[in-house]
């Protein structure tokens, strides 16, 4: 038989825990015990993540036989014996496993330059990254380009900071190289905290070498020889294959001493976090690193002046640094031209929430939030509507329909009240309160404050707390006003970006859901029906048939009435678990 | 030298100096609770914001460099309500113990509260709670008091070296303590008492003794040679506290010993009476207990005498030494705990009215 | 101190030798530091792993009694490496060419076969002292207690000198003086050779000075120093003594031998606050008052005048010092009345020019440095700014010589005394501060690991520690501090009091003894 085999097997975190490396090992085998020859690679998390709605579930599998690619969804170590004998053997595909057009969709409407390798090639072999370009742009930096060359490509690819704020990278490494120091540090932000976030992670594990051919780009540009790349411990993957890919760098002449035969040095280690979300901020990066708790530090200096151990330092998202190499080979007007005129090329989003499809995606600067959310995700998922889209994480705002022809920048989000933040975007339907939501993410960031500064400390636990006595039901007058101004003391006043922009989910939603408030506090309702202290559950007595599946189902006994006929429920003694609703086959319990 | 302009007044400060320096230096008031001239910047509390023409928003002038041409507002009805909106945030997690606060009266938190005249809170909420874990015998932490300025933090770790103290945890149950929220183990400098703004952290020998009306008497630590420059807070011919300021040779720094190791001022075992001796000299007992000898020699081989008693007999007694084996049998040695007059009245005694050069001093050991 | 203490942040190297600076004296041990963190080089040579050298880039772990041959191995690769300072030396010293050849058999390798302090570390220490530009030296007893601690300290006084590292702003040999008023004591003349100011008693001219301004003949025959009052004690050449505010059963080496002394003497009275242990010995004891009971001044190690003042009444009939001896005076038919306590500082100004720009009120805020000669001088911070005061400052040739007890098979081990943070001296003040007593309660002994194996002994085991003079019973701390064969107790505690074992051995010069180094046995304890 004299096939070209190619096995592709998605082996990030996602992977993995679905059984990624068991589907592994079972091509593994049967592909030996067969006796014949193939090319199998793990595939990287970011297709698992990009399609969430396949391969979250299960493993994901390309199988490409001479070039033609077939990809495989909900594949389970068992059922690779059925795929080895009709399809790889016999040349017939398992048509019922293969996946849909909502795949392609997905996939298609991306425009994907950091994500491109994500998925491709094997993130564990230099060689394969080296196969497809590379380490290219790394040696054309060290060959041919001056420091300020670089730096001015950089600067006119209009690249700007993936971390959320935005800040411009070519101009932040302007910096960095103008300092003068006898030590300097280049580091990699790949601390990730945001919640669900995950979009570094799927880079760091599925494509480490673009973040490092980035780092040494810059090492080059700014004269750096020392290098951290923080990564949260909580990301043992990422962690591993970044030492595996630093390793092969050190024996490649790419790391250490004399890199790419000239005597320039770079000497790069993995810095792992405690992962707490602030460490994320730079400053407070960089006193983790220093062995200090991770605090953020008034920006008396700026980095580039005095950052880690008081030296000049630059610092980058984990993204930033992925798209250097990509513009250094194709050139700053490629690159600037895929995004908007105040911001370059593309970023990487991770779509969640009420759509139906879930995942990584890259688009172009510029797109608009409706593209995203109806072209991209598909639309909302069920036959709901679309409330708002949430975006830029925990301390980000939500944006309503009225703005979803937004196009995508980080002037254009704070503009509606919002932030780009690292890339988080969770869709909202009409059955999410807007109250509860901006107490869901202000729980998130008042635990994770880190308690150096006044407002942030104790200002966001204050408007949790009324926040939390607006959704119980006791809420009062002048609450609204008062979280107004509490939200506005706290943005204008916090010492770090953490605070600043933690009252963001509740201002953006007294801006766009004023009365969502009202009615919680007025009303003592939550129209979305969310808020458990706020919400009756009653049956319908002109649907309820008396089959008394309710009754059996709830916890507390509060269901009363006799078979065949109407059910009660009983208010005083409901715990509103919604037990019965979900239990209720003819929908005849309602809570309002 | 950099230029710039505070509230309409122009000053000229060295570079790198913040714009709260230059402030300063023009004594123009602008409130704080984490800033200390020789710890580094910090910028917690955020009390001291201020208004810079061009910024988009206020900044805080402990950590924001004065620059050429500044133009700053220090007060203005927006900035006293955000500070105002600050100083009750932090009042919102503060006991409100002042009547039996050990620092009443000497609390900068109490004194911020009383000029923006904060009597009702709008956001009283959860506090945080404090297992008390205090079994060192030097420093009192009522860690509820504690406003997180971090100037402790700082001290201990850039003055002192020592490190003994971080904050942990995060969000409002943001502390600060040692390792493990173990009990106090360190030098017990009491360094970070005496930076501490509030009642968080005081000596625990201070305790119910007094807070007010006590006279501070300037002067030096009886210990090593140094040379600290200690404030006695006396009340009621009682040393009831020690402290030292922060313009004196030692910055205010003072050690264990220097800041509370004065309780030997008052012991019971001051000798009060002359003494002479009515039994035979035994030897020195050096097992029995270095503070109970009053009380167990005392009796037993003393008499109380009056000064001039005690006084002829000395007289009487180095006379006739004098004159049965000269002047050069007699000695005197003197002590460097006693003053520079002391010790000068000493030798001259020794050398004029004795006649010998005998005299000397604890500088050999 | 030829510096003083705010110039110490601006040293660009410190070199803290024998000199436990953060716990001797501790707020000296945080401007030093203040100077690491703003980027000085500290080399710290002791035996025992102080704290300091935490804070060092070079620690230099040499013998106990070896620091002669430290030094001089430094300054052999000094004058090798050329970091001398020819001006400096040609212009304000002499002797240089014959001590320099003295130095030839101190190469780096003899040092280390003499000091244990690898070659490599004392070639380091040359570079950085030799190559500094502001460096300053500190010691404390760690160099004078010794039987040869004249030498160390000329060897410290050559190693300044030869650089050229004396005389300019935070450059300096700085000896820390351990107790608060130790600098003033000297400089009102409680020393036999001299009197207030430095002035020999045996220098004519001098005494005539002090004749007229005291009414009185006076000896020109300079006096025994204390330890040599003690051993004439025992001799029964000295019949009387007058002790005020000391206690030397507890702070002197051997305390049998001080004992016997004290038993011997025919009249012995105390002057103290606390009924010490030598007060047990007196013949009438004085009881006074302690520094917040009185006014006057103090001087620090930076030769700073300083106020103290009367913050409350002494209890019962306790006196100010000043009480009893112009009441006494008084009785040998000489008046010593002054009104007021500035009254007799004046009579010392006048007899020592240094002091005389100094008054009360000038220091009522802040001290002043002597010299200050004039009501308008500011104070010196720094000495020998135009030159020493004797011309040229010669330099001398010193050997090393071994200490006089070392250890040997009797007596296996090499024991030092010396302070700890909490306690002060022999704890007549600090034993009495009851929370000072729950974090250090008692003494121990100090015993590097491998010896605590050796001896089968663990942390918290009672040992008994026997030297020549006398033993005595202690709670063991195993510790990395020392080096192995080296132990350390601190003198404070009556109960161990660490001198029943010292060495009463002196500097023939100083007269300072051995406290430093003497020999010892440690058993398991049958208590
Ligand atoms: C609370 C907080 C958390 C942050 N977390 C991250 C993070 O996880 N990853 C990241 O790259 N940047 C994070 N940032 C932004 C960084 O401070 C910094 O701006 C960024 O890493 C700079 O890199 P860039 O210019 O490439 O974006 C965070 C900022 C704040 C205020
Ligand atoms: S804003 Fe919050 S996270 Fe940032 S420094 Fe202040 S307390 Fe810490
Ligand atoms: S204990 Fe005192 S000094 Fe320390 S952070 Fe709290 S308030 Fe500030
Ligand atoms: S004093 Fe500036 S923030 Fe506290």
């Amino acid at each position: 038989m004299n096939k070209d085999i190619a096995i592709k097997v998605c082996a990030g975190t996602g992977g993995v825990a679905s059984g990624g490396e068991e589907v592994l090992s079972a091509f593994r085998n049967s592909i030996s015990s067969a006796g014949l020859e193939a090319t199998i690679y793990e595939k990287c998390s970011a297709h698992r993540v990009g399609c969430r709605g396949f391969c979250a579930k299960d493993v994901l599998v390309d199988v490409i036989i001479n070039g033609e690619k077939t990809t495989y969804k909900h594949i389970k170590p068992d059922m690779v014996a059925r795929i080895f004998d009709e399809h790889i053997m016999k040349g017939n595909p398992v048509t019922e496993w293969i996946v849909g057009e909502a795949y392609f969709n997905f996939h298609n409407k991306q425009t994907k330059v950091v994500l491109s390798h994500c998925g491709e090639i094997d993130p564990e072999d230099i060689n394969a990254y080296i196969a497809v370009g590379g380490y290219k742009a790394a040696k054309k930096a060290f060959a041919s380009m001056s420091p300020e060359e670089i730096v001015d490509v950089v600067k006119s690819s209009n690249l700007r900071g993936r971390g959320g704020a935005g800040f411009p990278t070519g101009i932040k490494w302007e910096l960095g190289l103008r300092i003068e120091s006898d030590i300097k540090y280049v580091i990699c932000n790949g601390d990730e905290g945001d919640p669900g976030a995950f979009m570094d992670r799927s880079v760091m594990e599925g494509d480490p070498h673009a973040v490092i051919e980035g780092m040494i780009i810059c090492a080059k540009a700014t004269g750096s020889h020392h290098g951290y790349i923080y990564v949260r411990a909580e990301y043992p993957l990422a962690v591993k294959r970044l030492q595996m890919a630093i390793d092969q760098c050190k024996q490649s002449g790419f790391l250490g001493n004399n890199i790419f035969g000239t005597d320039f040095g770079f000497d790069l280690k993995i810095f792992q976090g405690a992962g707490a979300f602030v460490c994320g901020e730079a400053t407070a990066l960089m006193r983790s690193i220093e062995g200090k708790r991770g605090m953020p530090t008034p920006k008396l200096w700026r980095s580039a002046e005095k950052g880690l151990w008081d030296k000049p330092t630059v610092l980058n998202n984990v993204e930033t640094f992925a798209n250097i190499p990509r513009i250094i080979m194709n050139g700053a007007n490629w690159y600037r031209n895929l995004g908007t005129d105040r911001s370059g090329g593309t970023k990487v989003f991770s779509l969640s929430g009420k759509v139906k499809n879930t995942g990584l995606i890259e688009v172009p600067l510029g797109v608009t939030l409706r593209d995203i959310i109806f072209d991209i995700g598909g639309g909302i998922e069920g036959e709901k509507s679309f409330k708002a889209l949430q975006t830029g994480g925990p301390s980000g705002g939500c944006i309503p329909a009225e703005f979803l022809d937004t196009e995508v920048d980080y002037e254009s989000l704070a503009q509606v009240g919002s932030i780009m933040g690292s890339g988080g975007m969770v869709v909202l339907d009409e059955t999410s309160c807007m109250v509860n939501t901006a107490k869901f993410f202000l729980e998130f960031t008042q635990a994770e404050s880190c308690g150096k500064c006044t407002p942030c400390r104790i200002g966001t636990k204050r408007m949790l707390e009324i926040l939390e006595r607006i959704t119980s039901g006791n809420g009062k007058e002048g609450d609204i006003e008062l979280l107004e101004e509490l939200g506005h003391h706290i943005r204008a006043t916090s010492l770090c970006g953490l605070g600043m922009t933690a009252p963001n989910p509740v201002l953006s939603t007294l801006r766009y859901f004023r009365n969502e408030y009202e009615s919680h506090i007025r009303d003592k309702k939550c129209p979305a029906a969310v808020c458990k202290d706020l919400i009756t559950y009653s049956v319908l007595e002109e649907i309820c048939n008396g089959c008394g599946a309710c009754k059996r189902a709830c916890p507390a006994d509060a269901v009363r009435g006799k078979r065949k006929s109407p059910h009660r429920i009983d208010p005083e003694i409901c715990i509103k678990c919604g037990t019965c609703f979900d239990a209720c086959k003819f929908k005849a319990i309602i809570k309002i | 030298m950099v230029t710039l302009k505070i509230d309409g007044k122009k000053v000229t400060v060295r570079k790198l100096s913040t714009v709260l320096d230059a402030a300063r230096k023009l004594d123009i008031p602008i409130p704080t609770l984490c800033h200390h001239p020789e710890l580094s910047p910090f910028g917690g509390c955020r009390l001291c914001l201020i208004e810079i023409k061009g910024y988009p928003k206020p900044v805080a002038s402990c950590t924001t460099f004065a620059k050429e041409g500044m133009e700053i507002i220090t007060a203005s009805p927006s900035l006293e309500k955000l500070r105002r909106t600050t100083l009750e945030l932090i009042l919102s997690d503060h006991p409100k113990d002042c009547m039996v606060c050990e620092r009443a009266g000497d609390c900068k938190l109490q004194e911020l509260a009383y000029f923006y005249g904060i009597r009702e809170n709008r956001f009283e909420g959860e506090r945080r709670i404090y297992t008390k874990k205090d079994n060192n015998p030097f420093v009192a932490r009522e860690m509820e008091k504690c406003i997180l300025c971090g100037q402790c933090v700082r001290i201990c770790d850039e003055i002192q070296g020592v490190g003994a103290i971080d904050f942990a945890y995060r969000g409002l149950k943001t502390k600060i303590c040692p390792p493990f929220e173990k009990d106090l183990d360190c030098e017990f400098c009491g360094q970070c008492v005496s930076v501490c703004p509030t009642g968080a952290l005081t000596g625990k020998m201070w305790a119910h003794k007094g807070r007010q009306n006590f006279k501070e008497v300037e002067t030096v630590c009886p210990y090593c040679g140094c040379g600290c420059n200690l404030t006695l807070h006396v009340w009621r011919n009682e040393v009831i506290r020690v402290s030292s300021k922060e313009d004196t040779i030692n910055e205010g720094w003072l050690c264990a010993k220097g800041r509370f190791g004065y309780g030997f001022i008052h012991s019971p075992d001051r000798l009060a009476k002359p003494l002479i001796r009515t039994a035979p000299k035994e030897g020195v007992d050096l097992n029995k207990p270095q503070n109970s000898s009053r009380f167990t020699i005392h009796d037993s081989q003393f008499k109380e005498v009056s000064w001039d008693e005690a006084l002829d007999y000395i007289a009487v007694k180095l006379k006739e030494t004098k004159e049965k084996y000269g002047s050069d049998a007699v000695g005197g040695l003197s002590s460097a705990r006693c003053t520079n007059e002391e010790n000068y009245l000493f030798q001259k005694f020794i050398r004029a009215v004795i006649g010998t050069n005998n005299v000397d001093h604890c500088a050999r050991y | 101190m030829t510096n003083s203490i705010p110039e110490i942040e601006n040293h660009d190297v410190i070199f803290v030798i024998g000199s436990n600076t953060t716990e001797t004296h501790p707020i000296i041990g945080l401007r030093m530091k203040k100077a690491v963190k703003r980027g000085a080089d500290l080399i710290v040579a002791d035996p025992r792993r102080i704290d300091l050298v935490r804070s060092s880039s070079l620690w230099l772990q040499q013998t106990p009694g070896t620091d002669v041959a430290l030094l001089n191995s430094i300054m052999h690769v000094i004058v090798k490496e050329d970091f001398i300072d020819k001006k400096f030396i040609e212009e304000r010293t002499e002797g240089f060419e014959s001590f320099k050849d003295s130095l030839d058999e101190f190469t780096p390798e003899a040092g280390e076969r003499i000091t244990g302090v690898p070659k490599e570390k004392i070639v380091k220490a040359a570079f950085l002292y030799g190559d500094a530009v502001r460096p300053g030296i500190y010691y404390t007893m760690g160099i004078t207690q010794h039987t040869h601690g004249t030498e160390n300290v000329y060897a410290i006084a050559n190693l300044a000198l030869m650089t050229g590292n004396l005389g300019r702003e935070s450059t300096g040999v700085n000896p820390l003086r351990g107790q608060n008023n130790v600098q003033g004591a000297t400089d009102m003349g409680c020393i036999p050779d001299f009197y207030p100011g430095y002035q020999r008693v045996d220098v004519p001219g001098i005494k005539q000075k002090f004749e007229k301004a005291w009414g009185v003949k006076l000896s020109d025959k300079p006096g025994l120093k204390a330890p040599e009052m003690i051993r004439a004690a025992i001799e029964g050449k000295l019949r009387a003594l007058y002790i005020m505010g000391e206690n030397p059963i507890l702070s002197d080496p051997d305390v049998r031998h001080t004992i016997n002394a004290l038993k011997n003497l025919d009249f012995l009275v105390v002057q103290d606050i606390f009924l010490t242990e030598t007060a047990e010995l007196a013949d009438v004891i004085l009881p006074s008052a302690c520094y917040a009971e009185k006014n006057g001044t103090f001087t620090n190690t930076s030769r700073t005048v300083q106020r103290i003042r009367k913050a409350v009444e002494p209890p019962g009939d306790a006196k100010a010092d000043s009480y009893s001896i112009s009441e006494l005076g008084k009785r040998f038919g000489y008046e010593m009345n002054y009104n007021l306590m500035e009254d007799i500082f004046q009579e010392a100004k006048k007899l020592w020019p240094a002091l005389v720009g100094v008054t009360y009120k000038r220091i009522s805020k802040a001290g002043l440095q002597w010299p200050c000669p004039t009501l308008d001088h500011p104070g010196t911070p720094y000495l020998f700014k135009g030159g020493f005061p004797r011309g040229r400052a010669t330099f001398t040739s010193v050997r090393y010589r071994a200490s006089e007890e070392l250890p040997d098979n009797d007596y296996p081990f090499l024991l030092s005394t010396g302070r700890q943070l909490f306690q002060y001296h022999t704890g007549s003040m600090t034993r009495r501060v009851d929370a000072i007593n729950m974090v250090s309660p008692g003494a121990y002994i100090e015993i590097h690991p491998d010896d605590a194996d050796k001896l089968n002994v663990r942390d918290g085991d009672i040992v008994k520690v026997t030297s020549r003079r006398g033993s005595l019973d202690i709670e063991v701390m195993v510790s990395e501090r020392p080096l192995k064969g080296l132990v350390f107790i601190p003198f404070h505690y009556r109960e161990a009091a660490a001198n029943l074992l010292t060495n009463t051995a002196l500097d023939p010069v100083a007269k300072i003894p051995e406290l430093k180094v003497c020999a010892v046995k440690i058993e398991q304890s049958n208590k």
